[in-house]
């Protein structure tokens, strides 16, 4: 029953006092417990604190006291979100012991609204890969087939809301990590409009890029956590002065004159062409709702990998220069300080960490700055220029999410052929603009994600879209039967 | 030596006055407990952000436009990346490529001679922690006060030629600051730091020789003597055929030395790049005439101020309005008592010194300028004379008592009654024919002794001048 609910549906149980965010939360902690030794979602569980906020949320609402906009869901946050009093490692073994003495900005937004935090879920160390597979700890299976990744780097947080472990989970997208493993898993992932979200308290792997969003089982869910968590910040600079909409409000207002550009650099050579086919059938339910399309083409496109290689690793090479073993996290002892640091960092990190620190160094470095990582930045305004151009014709532009569906585990060994599953996700962080992917159809069993990417700050067009398409696309209630076991899909 | 022409730029570092620090709310208080004005923030703890302190901004813009400053609309913030304990982040949020100001100057007189120093620019930076070497302990410890209070970088042109002219450009330099009202610039707290850029070229070559960084000269005399030996060194390294090495040295005050530290080679790349965790700071024009405006007047405004309205020497104003505090002092006191000129010497002279011996600054004392007026009038309407001023005044450094006060207390009044003091005169005489013989003899000195007499008798109260003219008149 609880793997069949949805955060609305939750909370309408909730409120009619049909069952009570313990037994919810019960629900969930039961989940966890029998799922997640197949598919490894959690890094860290917080029964008892969890149990404890369930018991206030109900507490509350048989006092009639007035309780927040999700009072006693039960959902969980990836492991580079501070949660504080409870341990925060990004994956990494260089924060294994790291607990952080304050929230983000999110998880204080979520505490506000009554959730109910269940626990904090896998990713790449750092969030630096696309399948989990970087995690320092263990790799998240993918519910729909635990042969295969759940996709990265908020692997944990798909595979936990796909899992029907928590009936929401936030992420980091800096490349595509929301929506990769969205796609991968088959639910709901939003990145927001760069600013959108605080990233305060949100461990920072590549600044300028970053976002948090909420992956859901379905879009009425996403537009529910958006309004929760999409909340102007002091504390973080590049947080947006805009006011936080009800992202409900316009779900079911159609597509009828809505314009619909198809990029066709994204339907090039490298993408499957059972993911084309699925995402190009999804279309055509969009337009025999009234919706229009066209062709249309954002030229530099392929610049996308190089430009985000360059400047993801310049600023994670800075970012990541704090883990120094000084203050906090691990610390290797040696003779000296330069020893010591060394040490730290050389076992402290996994390899991917270390090849991005390594790129990203490299790119900064004196003599290589302009040809590398100033060369990188102005190819970034061309990208956003193509994004600015085709939106004064089109409301939202449709893509697939990944070039394929979920990929085995330790299939792919080579680090480039990994940074192409982002090909179509990365222009968008560069661009700054918001995106969700959205189921749209299964390839032998696994889910396959359709990519709308929107106008800054126009996350509302895009769930209002994604709303038409999924009441209209017959894949709504699809889930994987028996999570965690192998083809245990449709 | 063979003759070299001296050529040294300076960089200087301001620590700013804000109540709190330039990215979080700490505060900034100097000489706390270790690590008691910290936050996540300031020590850098993963996920924390920067958020740029606008007082932080409106003081460096002040010290910016006191020093002449063209300031851009446009400016950003960089990150400095470098590995060092006391840098939490392993990165200084500093500005690279658009400071916050540019192309400024100040005025110095060397030798009666106004010269302009040209500010290549202003830019504002975020200071790191301090840390703290127990001994002969195997470990080191970090204290992240100082972490995150913001620092005005003050970068000059190579103008100065001579280390004299660098020491002197350093105290105009502290003088404006202070007078921007931005920075204690306490060179001994730490508040205002300088390091130099020094090179030799032969006399009338135009191209620059190569350069030394000079570290750790910690006070203004510091700054003189370092570079004065560097000279001498570059000089000796030139003369011998050797080639000046481009390195950052270190100026360790007691061995009298500069030391090598690091070579070109060496340098740290800080691989600076724009910190993505801050927006770009647009500075409005409005806000710029704004803080312009509510500059107060400057030094060298002061200065020639004084000298034409209030007709004190060109050097005594140069002096009196070094210091901000010192000027108001003077400027107040002068207001209510006529003599300018007097009001200046004492504040040069006797209360320069006791302020010294006392270790305090002149508004940290219990002298106010009321007080030193009414001093002032005591002393010029003949009540005291100047010997009990002195005393009078070292009273008031020790009570804070007022003059009057202090004269009634201790009986202190000068003795002017004629009727009086002619009978001490009358006595003195007659006790002492044989000075008085002295005197009439042609011996001046003996007029002297006579005095001296008068004044043991009355305590030092008698109005020596007068004591003067009643014995010439009885002696005459």
């Amino acid at each position: 029953m609880f793997a069949d609910m949805t955060v609305a549906s939750a909370l309408e149980t909730l409120n009619r006092r049909d069952i009570s965010a313990c037994e919810l939360a019960a629900a969930a902690l039961q989940q966890i417990k029998e799922t997640d030794e197949a598919i490894h979602a959690f890094l860290t569980v917080t029964d008892n604190k969890a149990m404890a906020e369930a018991e206030e949320a109900d507490r509350k609402r048989a006092a009639g006291e007035a309780v927040g906009a999700l009072a006693g869901i039960p959902m969980a946050l990836k492991d580079n979100i501070c949660t504080r009093g409870i341990r925060t490692t990004c994956a990494s073994r260089i924060l294994d012991n790291f607990v952080p003495p304050y929230d983000a900005a999110v998880t204080e937004l979520l505490r506000q609204s009554g959730a109910v935090l269940l626990g904090k879920t896998n990713l790449d160390e750092f969030a630096m890969g696309s399948s989990t597979e970087n995690s320092a700890y263990f790799t998240t299976r993918n519910p729909w087939d635990t042969t295969r990744v759940a996709g990265g780097s908020s692997g944990g947080s798909a595979a936990a809301v796909a899992a029907g472990q928590a009936l929401f989970a936030l992420g980091s997208d800096t490349g595509g990590s929301i929506r990769q493993p969205a796609a991968f898993c088959g639910v709901v992932g939003l990145k927001p409009t760069y600013g959108r979200v605080s990233r305060y308290g949100l461990v920072a792997f590549a600044s300028s890029l970053d976002q948090i969003g909420p992956f859901t089982r379905d879009v009425r869910d996403c537009a529910l956590v958006m309004s929760a968590i999409a909340v102007h910040d002091r504390r973080d600079s590049t947080s947006a002065v805009v006011e936080t909409p009800d992202y409900t409000a316009h779900l079911e207002d159609g597509v009828k004159g809505i314009r619909i550009g198809v990029p066709r650099e994204y339907f090039a050579e490298g993408i499957e062409q059972g993911v084309k086919d699925t995402v190009r059938q999804a279309l055509a339910v969009l337009v025999s709702l009234g919706a229009e399309a066209e062709e249309i083409s954002l030229p530099h496109t392929e610049y996308g990998i190089p430009i985000y290689y360059l400047i993801a690793p310049a600023e994670a090479s800075s970012n990541l220069a704090r883990y120094d073993g000084v203050q906090y996290g691990f610390r290797a002892y040696a003779d000296n300080l330069w020893e010591q640091y060394k040490k730290t960092r050389s076992q402290g990190f996994g390899p991917e960490v270390k090849r991005r620190v390594m790129l990203g160094t490299y790119a900064l470095s004196s003599g290589y700055y302009d040809a590398y990582y100033l060369k990188a930045l102005q190819a970034r305004t061309l990208v956003k220029r193509d994004f600015d151009e085709a939106f004064t014709g089109y409301d939202v532009l449709l893509t697939p999410t990944t070039p394929s569906v979920a990929f085995p585990v330790g299939a792919v060994e080579d680090p480039l052929t990994m940074y192409m599953n982002d090909i179509c996700t990365i222009p968008v962080n560069l661009a700054g603009l918001p995106a969700l992917s959205l189921p749209c159809g299964y390839i032998s069993g696994l889910p396959v994600g359709m990519q709308l990417i929107g106008k800054p700050f126009d996350e509302g067009t895009l769930l209002r879209v994604a709303y038409a398409y999924e009441q209209h696309s017959g894949l709504k209630k699809a889930r994987p039967e028996n999570p965690g076991q192998r083809g245990s899909g449709l | 030596m063979s003759s070299y022409e001296t050529v040294i730029g300076l960089e200087v570092h301001v620590e700013l006055a804000t109540k709190s620090k330039i990215f979080c709310s700490c505060p900034t208080a100097f000489g706390k407990d270790a690590n008691t004005q910290v936050c996540p923030v300031c020590l850098g703890f993963p996920g924390t952000l920067p958020v740029l302190n606008r007082r932080a901004v409106e003081y460096a813009l002040k010290a910016a436009l006191a020093l002449n400053c063209r300031i851009p609309s446009f400016a950003k913030f960089d990150r400095k990346n470098y590995f060092y304990p006391d840098l939490p982040k392993a990165y200084q949020i500093s500005q690279y490529d658009l400071p916050l100001a540019l192309d400024g100057y100040l005025e110095i007189e060397v030798e009666g001679k106004v010269k302009r120093i040209g500010i290549t620019r202003v830019h504002l930076e975020e200071d790191a922690g301090k840390l703290v070497h127990a001994g002969y302990s195997d470990y080191s410890l970090a204290d992240y006060n100082r972490t995150g209070i913001p620092l005005l970088e003050i970068v000059s042109e190579p103008d100065l030629r001579s280390p004299e002219e660098a020491r002197v450009y350093l105290e105009k330099l502290r003088s404006i600051v202070q007078y921007a009202g931005v920075s204690d610039v306490k060179m001994e707290e730490g508040s205002l730091r300088c390091d130099a850029n020094i090179s030799l070229r032969p006399v009338g070559s135009s191209a620059f020789g190569t350069r030394t960084e000079i570290k750790n000269m910690n006070s203004f005399k510091a700054v003189q003597r370092g570079l004065e030996f560097e000279v001498q060194r570059q000089g000796a390294e030139l003369d011998a055929g050797r080639r000046v090495v481009q390195e950052t040295r270190r100026w360790d005050e007691d061995k009298g030395h500069t030391f090598s530290m690091r070579s070109k080679e060496e340098a740290h790349d800080y691989r600076y790049f724009p910190d993505p965790d801050l927006v770009p700071v647009i500075i409005d024009s409005v806000w710029v005439e704004e803080i312009r405006r509510s500059l107060p007047e400057m030094p060298d405004e002061r200065r020639k101020r004084y000298v034409a309205e209030l007709g004190i020497p060109e050097y005594d104003a140069a002096v009196i309005t070094a210091a901000p505090a010192m000027a108001d002092f003077f400027e107040e006191t002068a207001a209510t008592s006529r003599d300018a000129k007097a009001v200046a010497n004492w504040l040069m002279g006797d209360i320069t010194r006791h302020l010294k011996a006392l270790g305090l600054e002149i508004r940290e004392s219990k002298l106010t300028p009321s007080h030193l007026a009414e001093l002032l009038k005591l002393q010029n309407d003949g009540t005291i004379s100047v010997t009990m001023a002195k005393t009078v005044l070292e009273e008031i450094f020790t009570t804070g008592k007022r003059a009057g006060e202090i004269v009634s207390e201790k009986g202190l009044f000068q003795i002017s009654d004629q009727e009086a003091l002619g009978a001490i005169v009358d006595q003195v005489v007659a006790e002492n024919p044989k000075s008085v013989d002295d005197y009439k003899g042609g011996k001046d000195k003996a007029l002297g002794f006579l005095v001296g007499q008068v004044m043991r008798q009355t305590r030092g109260k008698a109005n020596p001048e007068l004591v003067n003219t009643l014995l010439r008149n009885r002696l005459g």
